[in-house]
């Protein structure tokens, strides 16, 4: 890869499948070394998107060249270039995990005097060089991700892909894939690109691009687009939210919505919000909280939505996109 | 934390029929792997031509010995073991194909498909795997040739392996064309059930092909298992000491409209075949790109 060149150069791609737009024209651009991450609902086109990266699907529209490589045309040249760590396995339980990552390098062709060594490295800083004679199916769900992390390492990519890493992970488990996650990108100088649905592990991305049914909405680092609200978060119980929601709009001038079962809206100093909120509402406020804003708010002052609503709807947008791909 | 992992970039070289080659022998690798670990089946697999041979065979080999015929020295089973062997590579062969349809389950599938290889070579892979495989298993079935009053000729039982790797080949490739499309273990459990009983009684692996009703005389000689069958048996038979009246009740061989299709075409139409349906396996798994 030429230096200066993005490591990940998107643009205009759209992706249909028969009637439904899942990626309707986005651009954006990775820089080489940078952990870059997809932050949306399931069904906002996150895995469409990697998927056509990736050169499993190919882009309706647009351009995409992934490691100086252009998606479509140089579809081979990109496939050596990248590792992939997919949502759901792709191991083999049948096989020990050596004989896995084996499978693998002689897939992809790596030299055989390199792949000793280098699969002792990546099987190491997995923690799973003990286990290497194991069959995977004893394996614990963690364990298996971590192998299959190690396994996308052990080509040397340039870019790795990772599609929603940590899903249906424990949290002790979820901390130690972003310990390796940091730890790779520190030692190999690789790019991280990946895709969550966690807004507590967006903040470990450099930068973060929102989506949201199909296109981008915001892309920024996760302290900009935080500072970029520039609001605090309330949410209020109350016995009556409809007249709350209908109070706040009318004698605060505030727009809300229930959010998590609580009112909830953002104001641009909260603390100082609350006092003039129990004079005058007129709606008794069983309990309060006020937080500073995080993604969830991001993606809320972009959306509309909290991410766990935008999941609801997600799901027949999901079911729409399905329908669409027979 | 302080594991020093220094940055040993691996270089993945360019695609070149070397490397495709390595994909080839790592996907019939694991294969192997697979079957040796599951070495259950191995010994299940044998139980079937067992009973063919020993059961049915020693059943109404009494009913020719008693009645007037040209059995003679020669008896049932002998006839049928050439039938019994091709039936056996048949089983093992499609389902190791079969493993496609679990690992597309399972997700493997998706690991070779992103791999900068080309299917081709997977396909292939595969292919070969389940002949292999398949050949390893009919070393046990040919164990068996001294029950049945085969001899353990070196060169025979070397004949027989490869008319059966053939075999074997022609068939996993059958199977791989099938499994393209096939999502779930279940279904393709359910086709080759299906197709595998027909194919076996429609070839000449149970009873002669000469003297046949039309329409069962036409079906057999459309059957690709016919032309895998009669040149085991016309091997085993060019071993055995017997009559020349014997020997054209027992191994009369394939005839089209009365002429008789000579050993060598019956085994280039077995590879023939074979290779038609794994090019059109290969073109449903690139289908996909």
């Amino acid at each position: 890869m030429p230096s200066g060149e993005p490591a990940v150069e998107v643009d205009g791609l759209v992706k249909r499948f028969g009637d439904v737009e899942a990626v309707r024209g986005i651009e954006f651009a990775v820089q080489p070394g940078e952990i870059f991450g997809f932050l949306g609902p399931n069904g906002a086109g996150k895995s469409t998107t990697i998927s056509m990266l990736c050169t499993l699907l190919r882009p309706t529209a647009g351009t995409a060249r992934v490691a100086g490589h252009d998606v479509v045309s140089e579809r081979d040249r990109v496939r050596r270039n990248i590792g992939l760590v997919f949502q759901d396995p792709t191991l083999d339980g049948y096989l020990s995990g050596e004989q896995n990552l084996r499978f693998h390098a002689e897939l992809y062709g790596m030299p055989r005097s390199a792949t000793r060594e280098r699969m002792r490295q990546v099987l190491e800083m997995v923690g799973l060089w003990d286990r290497r004679g194991d069959l995977v199916q004893t394996y614990s769900g963690g364990m298996k991700r971590r192998l299959e992390i190690a396994r996308g390492l052990l080509h040397s990519p340039r870019v790795l892909f990772l599609d929603e890493p940590t899903v249906g992970l424990d949290p002790q488990t979820r901390s130690s894939i972003w310990d390796y996650i940091r730890r790779l990108r520190d030692a190999e100088q690789i790019t991280i690109f990946l895709t969550t649905h966690y807004m507590d592990e967006a903040e470990h991305c450099d930068r973060i691009a929102i989506m949201d049914a199909g296109r981008i909405v915001a892309l920024d680092t996760p302290e900009a687009l935080k500072a970029g609200v520039g609001k605090d978060r309330v949410q209020i119980r109350t016995d009556d939210d409809e007249a709350a929601i209908a109070a706040l709009k009318e004698r605060f001038d505030v727009e809300a919505a229930v959010a998590e079962g609580a009112v909830t809206f953002a104001v641009a100093s909260g603390e100082a919000f609350v006092p003039r909120l129990f004079a005058e509402l007129g709606v008794p406020i069983r309990s309060v909280s006020v937080s500073r804003p995080s993604l969830d708010d991001v993606f809320m002052s972009f959306t509309g939505k909290t991410i766990r609503d935008a999941e609801a709807s997600g799901a027949d947008w999901m079911r729409m996109v399905a329908r669409g791909r027979r | 934390m302080g594991v020093a992992v220094a940055p040993q970039a691996v270089r993945v070289p360019e695609r070149s029929v070397r490397h495709d080659l390595r994909a080839v022998k790592i996907v019939l690798h694991r294969e192997l792997i697979w079957f040796w670990r599951d070495r259950m089946r191995l010994v299940a697999n044998l139980l079937q031509p067992l009973l063919w041979l020993l059961v049915m065979g020693t059943g109404l080999s009494t009913l020719m010995t008693s009645g007037p015929g040209p059995a003679g020295e020669v008896d049932l089973k002998t006839f049928i073991f050439p039938g019994v062997c091709a039936t056996s590579v048949m089983f093992t062969a499609l389902f190791s194909a079969g493993s496609i349809v679990w690992d597309r389950e399972f997700g493997f599938l998706r690991e070779m498909l992103v791999a900068p290889v080309s299917r081709t070579a997977i396909v292939v892979g595969k292919c070969l795997g389940g002949a292999v495989v398949a050949t390893v298993q009919s070393v046990l079935v040919l164990a068996l040739a001294g029950l049945v009053g085969v001899p353990y000729d070196p060169v025979l039982l070397a004949e027989l392996l490869g008319l059966m790797f053939l075999t074997a080949f022609s068939l996993a490739a059958f199977g791989m064309l099938l499994a393209a499309r096939i999502a779930s273990m279940q279904s393709f459990f359910g086709i080759m059930q299906v197709g595998i009983m027909p194919m076996m009684f429609l070839s000449g692996a149970l009873y002669p092909l000469n003297d046949l009703p039309a329409w069962l005389s036409v079906l057999t000689r459309f059957n690709p298992l016919t032309y895998a069958v009669d040149p085991l048996r016309h091997t085993v038979f060019s071993h055995l000491e017997v009559s020349p009246e014997l020997r054209r009740a027992f191994d009369p061989g394939v005839t089209w409209n009365g002429w008789l299709v000579p050993v060598w075409l019956e085994v280039v139409l077995v590879v023939l075949t074979g290779l038609v349906l794994m090019a059109g396996a290969i073109a449903q798994f690139r289908r996909g790109d």
